[in-house]
C-alpha cells in the first residue's frame, strides 16, 4: 500500500482523539485504533515509515502514538 | 432438506376488522347478538363485532382507515337507541345491547346493494376480481337476488379505464366510490394525489384531473390493496387471476424491511401484498416492494454457471460442479503462489443473515484471512462504530412505530420518502399529528415543503462536509443555554466523559454565531431549533447517509449520540437514535460478522475468549490480525499483492468510489468470483460466475434498521439449475467450502441460523421455528428477553454508562477552488434501488429512466446551461456526462445526482477520501466543475464499449461450448 494512503489515514485518526484534552490518553486511543483495524501489514509499513523516514508528513502526536503504543 | 420445510403454504388472511384496533386504559363491556365482548374504549361497534366472530356486511370500511360511513351497509340496531346507526363510526358504549342481523337490516342492505349494482357492470365472470370482490361478497351475504330498478338508466358504465400506471389499472366503471383509496392515499400513504371529484351522482375518484402517471401518485400500491372492487388492480392479477396461495416473506429492498404475502400461483408470483401483520409496515409498502419483483424473471437473469480463463474471453457455460472445483483450484493455486492475505470476500447488504454468515465462516476458516468486509463499508460502517463507541451497541435504539410518540423529529442526511417511504409515511402521519420537524440537510428533500400537510419547522440547509459543525453548534446552544437533562446525564453516563464535552462543546468557536458562515445556515435558526429540540418532549433524530458518508461520518454519528444523551433522549418510547439503513440486510450483514475485525455479534478478531469459542465451533485455527477493508483490498490488488476475491452479491465496480481505481484493482486480480442474478458490472470483470438465487428461491433472513429479524421464505424453486436442482446461495457457498475441504454440514438455512444462535448471545434465542411463531423478532433475543428487544438501553446503556466524545470539526481535504468550484452531491430516488441491477430491470424505470444532474439556476445560468442539457461533470477522480434538471431544491454551489445507472458514471467522480474510522467513502463531497457538453466523457465511450463486448461475452455462452480449464 502506498506511504501516502496509511499517512493520510493515520493523521485523520490523529485529528479525531488528537481533540481529546487529555494527550497521553489520546495517544493510546489513536494507536489502539490502528491496533484494532489496520492489518499487521499496514501497521508494520507505517512503523517503519516511522523509524526510516522519521513520519514525514505523519502529524507529531501521530508520530509518537505509532512510536510509542503500535502493536507490532 | 426437502422434509424440512418452515413455510406455511396455506393462506390463513387475518380477518379485516372494519376500523383501527383502539389502544385505551378503559376496557368497555357490550353484547352483540347476544354475545358479551369487552373492548378498548373508542372501539368501533364493527370492530368489537369482529371480536367476537361476527362480520357485519361493509363496503367503506376497512381496518387500515379511519371510518367514513359512507355506505350504509353497516347498520345495526341499539336497544333504546333509534334509528339505524352505522356500526363502523358508531363507538362502543358500557352496556349496549347490538343486533347486527334483524329482518329490517336486511331490508335495508339488500336495497343499498340493490342501489350499488344498478350501476355496476354485471360482468362478474370474467372480472378480474372474480371471487376476491367484496361487492360480490356482500351482494351475496345480504341476499340481493333481484335489481329493481334495471340497467338502462344513467350510469358509469361506459367510463374509460386509466391504463397509464405500468403495474395497476383504474377502471371508474367498476367503482363504488366508497372512498377507500382516496383515504389510503392521505392515511396510510400520506401523498393526498387521489381526491373525489363532483358532487353526488357525478362524484367520481379522480388523480387530481390527470392520469395517474401524471399526478402526483407514488405508485405505493395503497389504493389498489384498499379497493373493494376491481376497480384499481394490479395487472398481474388481470393476467394471471387470483392467486391460489400465498406464503409470507420479506421483502428484500429498503432497511424498512416490509413483510409481504407472495400471493402465488403455483411456482409464480401473481401479486405481492403487504402484510398487515408485518411489524415494520403494519400493510403498507412502496413501489418497489410491492411492484418491482419482476426483475427476478427478467431476461437478463443468468442462470447457468459460467467460467472463463481472462476478461477478455467469452465465458463458457459449466455445470455447478465444474464452476465450483474451477473456483477452488484459483483459490487454492492463488493460496500457495501469493498466501493467504492476497485472498478475501466481500458480502452485501443484499444477502440474507445466513448468507453472510456462511461467506465470513468461509473466509476466516478455509481462506485461513480476516479479509472479508461487506457493502456496510460504504453506507453504514460509521454507525456501526460511533453507536459501539457511545452506546455500546452497533444498532438502532428504537421501534420504527416509536415514531408515533415522538414530539420532536430530527431528520439528519436522510431522504425518508424517497430512500424509506413506507416508515416516512407513519412519519409524515405523526407530523401530521402535531409532531414538530427539524431537518439538517444541504438540499430541500420533500419533507421540507412539498409533502401535503407536512412542513418543516427548521430547515438548516448546511453546505455539504459540515455535519460536525452543526452538531457542536446545537450542543453548545443545549449546554450553554441550561439545556441540557442533567438528571440523566449523571445516572446514565459518564460523568468525566460528558464535563469534557460540555466544555468543549460550550467554547466560543463551537457557537452558531462562530460557525454560521461554515455552516450557512443562520445562527438564530440553529439556536431556535436547538431549543426545540431539547424541550419539545420526547426528541428523536433519525438519520442516513448524509450523516455517514462524510470523512467525518464516525464523528457525525458520535455526535449525534453525544446531543441524544445529553437532551435524555434514549432509552424510552418515541425518542432514540436512528439510522436509516439503505438496503434490506445492512443491520445484519453487520450483526453476522461480516467486518474483517470482529466476529457475528460485534466481538473483536483479536479477544480471545471469541477467538477461542470460533476456533471451537468451526474446528479451524483462527487469526488474531484483522483483515483488509474493502478500499484497502482494492488498493493492494492494484498494486499486484491482492489476487482473488469473492464477492457476494455485491456490485463494488458500480457502487463503490472512484471507478476507474476499483475497475484497475479488478483487472490486477486472477481469480474474482461473482455471484450475483445478473451479469453486473463487476461480474463483467470476474473470471467465475455463480448464478444466485432471487429472495423468492431461498430461505433465510433479513435483519432491518430497527433490528427486526424477519423470514424470508422460498415460494418457488432457485431458477439457477441450468437443467441440474437450483442451489440457494448459501449452498453455493458450503459447496465452495467443501471443495476447499471444509465441508459445511448444513441441510436448511434455519441450520446456519440455530449456529448463529449459538454462538452469538444477542441471537441466543433466534430460531426459524420463533421466527414462524411470532412472525418477527427485534435482537437481542435471549433468556432475559425471549420475544426480542423492541427499545433498547432502557434502564442502562449496552456499554454500562454512555460515554460522550470530543467532537472536533475537521474540514474535509476535498475543498472546491477555482478549478472545481462546485460541491457535487449524491442521493436515492423513490423509484430506484442503490445499484439499480433489480429496479432497472422493472417498470420502475417510467419514473426514472436515467440519473440526471441537479442543478441551481444561477450556477447553470453562468455556465450557459438550460434545462435538458448535457452537461460534463469533472472532478479530481474523473469525468462524466448527465443531462441537467434545473431546481432550487439545491443550493447555489452545489449540484446533485444519484447512481442508479451505471452508464451515468457518478462514482467515476466521487473519489477515494472516506472516513477517518471506517474508510466509509465521501460519497456526499466532491469538488467539480460542470459545462455544457455535446457528446459523453471518454469513460462512458470506453464504457459503452467494454459493457457491449461483456454482455456479448455472456450471452455466447449460451452455445453451452465446454471448456477445459489448462
Amino acid at each position: 500500500m502506498q506511504n501516502e494512503t496509511l499517512i493520510k489515514m493515520a493523521n485523520q485518526v490523529g485529528d479525531f482523539f488528537g481533540a481529546d484534552p487529555n494527550k497521553t490518553q489520546a495517544n493510546i486511543e489513536i494507536a489502539n485504533h490502528l491496533n484494532r483495524f489496520w492489518t499487521l501489514d499496514m501497521r508494520q509499513q507505517i512503523a517503519k515509515y516511522v523509524s526510516e523516514e522519521s513520519g514525514a508528513g505523519l502529524h507529531a502526536q501521530v508520530v509518537t502514538a505509532i512510536s510509542q503504543h503500535l502493536k507490532i | 432438506m426437502d422434509d424440512i420445510k418452515y413455510t406455511t403454504p396455506q393462506f390463513h388472511p387475518t380477518p379485516d376488522f372494519g376500523t383501527p384496533k383502539r389502544v385505551a386504559e378503559k376496557q368497555v363491556s357490550l353484547n352483540i347478538d347476544g354475545v358479551e365482548v369487552s373492548v378498548p374504549e373508542g372501539t368501533s361497534i364493527m370492530h368489537a363485532a369482529q371480536v367476537c366472530g361476527v362480520t357485519v356486511p361493509k363496503l367503506c370500511a376497512t381496518d387500515s382507515l379511519e371510518p367514513f360511513g359512507s355506505c350504509r351497509l353497516c347498520l345495526v340496531e341499539i336497544e333504546g337507541r333509534k334509528g339505524y346507526p352505522a356500526s363502523c363510526t358508531t363507538p362502543v358504549a358500557e352496556g349496549l345491547k347490538v343486533h347486527t342481523q334483524t329482518s329490517k337490516l336486511a331490508d335495508v342492505r339488500r336495497g343499498v346493494m340493490e342501489l350499488y349494482i344498478s350501476d355496476h357492470p354485471l360482468d362478474c365472470l370474467t372480472c378480474a376480481a372474480n371471487g376476491d370482490c367484496e361487492l360480490q361478497d356482500m351482494a351475496g351475504a345480504v341476499g340481493l337476488r333481484e335489481v329493481r330498478y334495471g340497467y338502462e338508466g344513467e350510469n358509469h358504465l361506459k367510463l374509460e379505464k386509466d391504463e397509464s400506471n405500468p403495474y395497476f389499472t383504474f377502471d371508474p366503471s367498476k367503482c363504488i366510490v366508497c372512498s377507500r383509496c382516496v383515504r389510503a392515499c392521505e392515511e396510510t400513504q400520506g401523498t393526498f394525489a387521489l381526491t373525489i371529484e363532483g358532487r353526488g351522482f357525478g362524484s367520481k375518484v379522480s388523480a387530481g384531473g390527470s392520469s395517474f402517471m401524471e399526478s402526483e401518485c407514488v405508485s405505493c400500491g395503497a389504493c389498489v390493496q384498499a379497493c373493494p372492487t376491481a376497480t384499481l388492480m394490479e395487472k398481474t392479477v388481470i393476467e394471471a387471476g387470483t392467486p391460489e396461495h400465498s406464503i409470507t416473506t420479506t421483502c428484500a429492498y429498503c432497511g424498512v424491511g416490509c413483510s409481504f404475502n407472495a400471493e402465488m400461483k403455483g411456482e409464480e408470483v401473481v401479486r405481492m401484498s403487504p402484510n398487515k401483520d408485518g411489524g415494520a409496515n403494519h400493510g403498507h409498502s412502496c413501489v418497489k416492494g410491492r411492484f418491482a419483483w419482476g426483475y427476478a424473471t427478467h431476461k437478463d437473469r443468468i442462470t447457468t454457471p459460467m467460467i472463463r480463463k481472462t476478461i477478455h474471453d467469452e465465458w463458457q457455460v459449466v455445470s455447478w460442479d465444474e464452476a465450483i472445483n474451477y473456483a477452488a483450484s484459483e483459490i487454492k493455486r492463488i493460496e500457495a503462489k501469493y498466501g493467504k492475505d492476497a485472498m478475501g470476500g466481500i458480502t452485501s447488504s443484499r444477502c440474507t443473515n445466513e448468507e453472510v454468515y456462511v461467506t465470513q465462516k468461509l473466509v476466516r476458516a478455509v481462506f485461513g484471512t480476516n479479509n472479508v468486509d461487506t457493502c456496510a463499508r460504504v453506507c453504514h460502517s460509521p454507525t456501526g462504530y460511533g453507536l459501539k463507541q457511545t452506546i455500546g451497541e452497533s444498532a438502532g435504539t428504537q421501534t420504527f412505530d416509536s415514531v408515533m410518540q415522538s414530539d420532536v423529529i430530527m431528520i439528519i442526511g436522510a431522504n425518508p420518502t424517497d430512500g424509506h417511504p413506507v416508515f416516512a409515511s407513519q412519519m409524515k402521519r405523526r407530523l401530521r399529528e402535531g409532531a414538530k420537524l427539524i431537518i439538517a440537510d444541504p438540499r430541500a428533500i420533500d419533507l421540507v415543503e412539498n409533502s401535503p400537510h407536512v412542513r418543516a419547522d427548521y430547515h438548516l440547509n448546511l453546505r455539504p462536509g459540515t455535519n460536525v459543525a452543526l452538531i457542536s453548534a446545537l450542543a453548545h446552544v443545549v449546554v450553554t443555554e441550561g439545556l441540557v437533562k442533567e438528571d440523566f446525564v449523571r445516572e446514565r453516563c459518564e460523568w468525566d466523559s460528558y464535563e469534557a464535552w460540555r466544555d468543549f462543546v460550550a467554547k466560543p468557536e463551537n457557537s452558531p454565531e462562530a460557525l454560521e458562515e461554515t455552516l450557512g445556515v443562520k445562527a438564530q435558526t440553529m439556536r431556535e431549533a436547538a431549543r426545540l429540540f431539547a424541550t419539545a418532549g420526547n426528541g428523536a433524530i433519525y438519520y442516513g447517509l448524509g450523516v455517514t458518508e462524510h470523512s467525518q461520518g464516525s464523528t457525525m454519528v458520535m455526535g449525534i449520540a453525544n446531543l441524544a444523551m445529553a437532551t435524555g433522549n434514549v432509552g424510552r418510547e418515541g425518542v432514540g437514535i436512528n439510522p436509516l439503513r439503505g438496503q434490506n440486510n445492512v443491520q445484519g450483514s453487520c450483526d453476522m460478522g461480516s467486518m474483517p475485525h470482529e466476529y457475528p455479534g460485534y466481538r473483536h478478531v483479536s479477544d480471545p475468549a471469541a477467538k477461542a469459542l470460533f476456533e471451537a465451533a468451526w474446528d479451524r485455527p483462527l487469526s488474531p490480525e484483522p483483515g483488509l477493508r474493502i478500499p484497502n483490498m482494492l488498493d493492494l490488488a492494484g498494486e499486484g499483492r491482492f489476487k482473488a476475491l469473492y464477492c457476494v452479491g455485491e456490485d463494488i465496480a458500480q457502487s463503490d468510489p472512484n471507478t476507474q481505481h476499483v475497475t484497475h484493482a479488478l483487472e490486477s486480480m486472477e481469480c474474482v468470483i461473482v455471484q450475483d442474478l445478473f451479469l453486473n458490472e463487476t461480474a463483467m470483470y470476474a473470471h467465475v460466475f455463480f448464478p444466485g438465487a432471487s429472495f423468492l428461491e431461498k430461505s433465510g433472513t433479513f435483519t432491518n434498521a430497527e433490528r427486526r429479524i424477519s423470514p424470508v421464505r422460498r415460494v418457488m424453486a432457485p431458477k439457477n439449475g441450468n437443467g441440474e436442482n437450483g442451489l440457494e446461495d448459501w449452498e453455493i457457498t458450503a459447496k465452495l467450502s467443501e471443495a476447499l475441504g471444509y465441508p459445511m454440514h448444513y441441510n436448511h438455512a434455519s441450520e446456519i441460523m440455530d449456529e448463529i444462535a449459538a454462538l452469538t448471545p444477542t441471537f441466543k434465542g433466534v430460531s426459524f421455528k420463533k421466527l414462524d411463531e411470532l412472525g418477527s423478532i427485534q435482537w437481542p433475543c435471549n433468556d432475559e428477553a425471549p420475544t426480542g428487544t423492541p427499545t433498547m438501553h432502557i434502564d442502562e446503556f449496552v456499554r454500562g454508562k454512555g460515554k460522550f466524545f470530543v467532537t472536533q470539526y475537521v474540514p474535509t481535504t476535498e475543498k472546491v477552488n477555482a478549478k472545481y468550484p462546485l460541491i457535487m452531491t449524491t442521493g436515492r430516488i423513490l423509484s430506484q434501488y442503490n445499484v439499480g441491477a433489480q429496479t432497472r430491470r422493472t417498470k420502475n424505470v417510467e419514473w426514472h429512466a436515467e440519473d440526471v444532474v441537479e442543478i441551481h439556476p444561477h450556477d447553470a445560468e453562468d455556465r450557459g446551461i438550460k434545462q435538458g442539457d448535457w452537461i460534463g461533470i469533472t472532478s479530481r477522480a474523473g469525468e462524466t456526462v448527465l443531462r441537467a434538471n434545473l431546481t432550487e431544491r439545491v443550493q447555489l454551489g452545489v449540484i446533485y445526482t444519484t447512481f442508479h445507472h451505471p452508464e451515468s458514471g457518478a462514482n467515476v467522480i466521487t473519489t477515494d477520501n472516506s472516513d477517518w474510522a471506517t474508510n466509509c467513502p465521501e460519497f456526499k463531497v466532491t469538488a467539480v466543475q460542470v459545462t455544457r457538453v455535446n457528446q459523453l466523457s471518454d469513460w462512458q465511450k470506453h464504457y459503452s464499449t467494454f459493457a457491449e463486448a461483456q454482455i456479448a461475452f455472456a450471452n455466447k455462452s449460451d452455445d453451452k461450448q465446454v471448456w477445459q480449464p489448462a
